[in-house]
């Protein structure tokens, strides 16, 4: 049984490096998803004020809404580290709230996402509207999607340690999906600001 | 000898355990969330006022911005307490979208112009 455990520390952090295998992959994984949002934020940005007719993101924009989205997930990134502290210090009821609250403010930021599309979708604003609609859905979708991830990552660890599935070191894991979450979270930082708060009206304006 | 496999185990996750002392603690992190919501409060406010800003609006939006984006990265992500090569291989990625970013501008953009 002790092999057994001592087997699962050494695989966990598995090293040629000096650097752990599976932290250094996730650092690499988030790399690429810099490329990916890159490119994302590119075509927005590059199609800015290019549509021809409305609605127009200064039509339909609510930034104060768009605001308390923002403040949720930020305060997400806040419970995040705090389940991180708790697992380090293996109190793992504390792990649990925290972890099980990250997901339930992503819950809401995603929630928030659909209320908005929706009510974009009844103001005229769809997919094949325009090219601002284009961007917006694609650039905002694939950000939701990432969340609605997060959430089954965080709800899948939160699973393990009910199940007393997590490894030895219960810190690594959460550690990893963190990182995966505040990436998520410093993508919403870029789109707040590239998307919302610079305000965009027709062409020319 | 099952005893020696525990011993050194509980060394291995206590090793851990030290790699993290330098990770900030709850209070920090709280403090680190205020700054946050402090920054995005500005944030916003600004955005109400923006015409009375002028040329001001968009570079303090975009230095707010990058401010929130570094914090997040150094102390939510610890890259200011961890090894540096994770910083780089994070850059890296950075520097790729940004590449990215020009290439795509100056193909569609100044070519066409």
């Amino acid at each position: 049984m002790a092999d057994v455990s001592i087997a699962k520390v050494r695989d966990e952090h598995e090293t040629t490096t000096g650097l752990p295998h599976t932290k250094l992959a996730m650092w690499l994984f988030l790399s690429s998803e810099c490329l990916l949002f890159g490119a994302l934020i590119t075509t927005y940005v590059l199609y800015r004020g290019a549509s021809t007719k409305g609605p127009f993101p200064s039509d339909i924009f609510d930034i104060g809404y768009t605001s308390v989205s923002s403040f949720v997930l930020l305060a997400s990134s806040l419970t995040m580290v705090l389940a991180l502290g708790a697992a380090q210090r293996r109190d793992f009821m504390r792990m649990r709230l925290w972890l099980v609250t990250t997901a339930m403010l992503g819950m809401t930021f995603v929630g928030g996402q659909v209320y908005e599309f929706t009510a974009f979708y009844r103001e005229g604003l769809a997919l094949t509207t325009n090219l601002f609609g284009t961007t917006f859905f694609v650039l905002t979708g694939f950000h939701g999607v990432h969340v609605t991830v997060g959430i089954l990552m965080l709800l899948s660890l939160t699973g393990m340690s009910f199940a007393d599935r997590l490894p030895d070191d219960p810190a690594f894991p959460v550690e990893m999906v963190g990182l995966y979450w505040h990436f998520v979270d410093i993508v919403w930082i870029i789109i707040f600001t590239v998307v919302y708060l610079i305000p965009t009206g027709p062409v020319g304006k | 000898m099952s005893d020696i496999h525990v011993d050194r185990r509980d060394d291995e996750i206590e090793e851990h355990a030290v790699s993290h002392a330098g990770h900030p603690g709850s209070r920090e992190y709280v403090r680190i969330f205020f700054i946050l919501g402090a920054i995005t409060a500005v944030e916003v406010a600004i955005y109400y006022v923006r015409d009375e800003m002028g040329g001001w609006f968009l570079p303090l939006l975009f230095t707010l911005m990058i401010s929130k984006f570094a914090i997040v990265v150094l102390w939510y992500m610890h890259l200011k307490f961890d090894d540096r090569r994770f910083s780089r291989f994070f850059v890296m990625g950075l520097a790729g979208a940004a590449t990215l970013y020009l290439v795509v501008l100056i193909s569609f953009r100044v070519f066409l112009s």
